[in-house]
């Protein structure tokens, strides 16, 4: 995950951020509040990126295009959490938790260990 | 009669050839097994398919030591597969024979099919799993923003404590979430990333994506879903083993407290801890 991916992610939160779809102009001008200056050019092709990973939909009946967020940040976090906290065994072999949820008895014996190393 | 060499001339009417008819005179010299020792090697290969397929991994998951050594039981879990696949592939290939011993390639189309089936669903499985890795990382792009002091960590803006590896060779990212890394003292933190670490640096990822094949592939063998939790389990002892070579196991066991005991909502309810699951608590306590 390079430059790249940051590019991706502030040109998201200012689709995000937007109330409204938005051009690669207002997104330049939004970045540039920000203190990030950044080519059209440049952030059209990171548009055209995170509409192919299936996060933007473009208005192109509209010149120049406007584009809008397929889903909240808020729906994509349910996304990734949902990927995370699943205890089925189709997402074991995809990410490696730390831990799941552990059930009472084994936290129970944990507590037990702890006890005991005071 | 053992097999050997002999003049396609000299080969009696029970032989059998492994190419094609006795009375070809290009395989003059080629080598040709009996009849009965195919069909002995049939009856072999199947009991050993039989044997690794039930009673050696349902006494290995019973067993207690895997526990203590899961580096050993690991390996046998691994040449429990492997050699079940392998042996259920020759017994039926020497029954082909044995039943057509005049049509070779008739005879070997049962154990061709069943070899592409099996390496079929590895093919898929190993799609699907990387499709879905692609598209999570994805979402960790824009939805995590990278640790401030760690290489190929990233930090999720969540309270839920979570961590997590998402395995993808050299690329492999670590997700600390911001809950996770508000609750732990750094020394637990230290036990969190070992922990992690080791299921990148061993390749676990390739183990449970072969054993969750296995199972795709025979979802009518309930020991390949067992060997799937059997390995799943073995595979965070090894890790925890790595994070105690760092960490105090009552840090460790104070990590693992703070994040899977806090009742995580959505998350859903574990299971009791009869199973190899819950030896990875004990071990610790032992």
């Amino acid at each position: 995950m390079g430059t790249l991916g940051e590019l991706e992610r502030a040109v998201m939160d200012a689709v995000w951020d937007a109330p409204e779809p938005v051009t690669a102009y207002d997104i330049r001008d939004h970045l540039q509040s920000e203190g990030r200056t950044l080519a059209v050019t440049t952030l059209l092709t990171v548009l055209s990126r995170l509409e192919k990973k299936g996060f933007v939909t473009p208005d192109r009946s509209a010149r120049p295009h406007r584009y809008t967020a397929v889903a909240s940040r808020a729906d994509h976090v349910a996304e990734l959490m949902h990927d995370v906290l699943g205890t089925s065994s189709d997402r074991t072999a995809v990410l490696e938790r730390f831990v799941g949820s552990v059930s009472d008895e084994d936290a129970a014996v944990l507590r037990q260990l702890l006890d005991r190393a005071g | 009669m053992p097999p050997s060499c002999v003049n396609s001339s000299t080969v009696p009417a029970e032989t059998l050839t492994i190419i094609g008819g006795v009375d070809d005179p290009a395989l003059a010299g080629a080598v040709v097994i009996p009849h009965a020792v195919v069909v002995a090697g049939a009856v072999v290969f199947g009991l050993i398919a039989v044997g690794l397929a039930w009673p050696v991994p349902v006494a290995l998951a019973r067993a207690t030591w895997p526990t203590r050594a899961p580096v050993m039981a690991l390996l046998l879990w691994q040449g429990i597969g492997l050699a079940g696949g392998l042996s259920m592939i020759g017994a039926l290939a020497l029954t082909g024979y044995a039943v057509l011993p005049a049509h070779a390639f008739a005879a070997l189309i049962p154990a061709g099919v069943f070899t592409v089936y099996l390496l079929a669903h590895l093919a898929a499985t190993t799609v699907q799993v990387t499709a879905q890795r692609h598209r999570h990382l994805a979402l960790l792009e824009l939805l995590t923003s990278p640790h401030p002091t760690r290489a190929r960590t990233r930090v999720l803006d969540d309270a839920v404590p979570v961590a997590y590896c998402l395995p993808r060779g050299a690329q492999s990212v670590t997700v600390l979430s911001q809950g996770l890394l508000d609750r732990l003292d750094p020394d637990e933190l230290v036990a969190v990333i070992a922990h992690e670490r080791a299921h990148v640096e061993q390749r676990h990822d390739l183990l449970l994506l072969a054993f969750r094949a296995w199972r795709s592939a025979l979802p009518w063998f309930p020991i390949a879903a067992r060997a799937e939790v059997e390995v799943a389990a073995l595979v965070e002892m090894l890790a925890d083993d790595h994070a105690r070579r760092e960490v105090h196991d009552e840090v460790l066991a104070r990590a693992i407290l703070q994040v899977g005991a806090g009742g995580v909502p959505g998350a859903e309810k574990a299971v009791s801890g009869s199973t190899r699951v819950g030896d990875r608590f004990r071990r610790l306590a032992g």
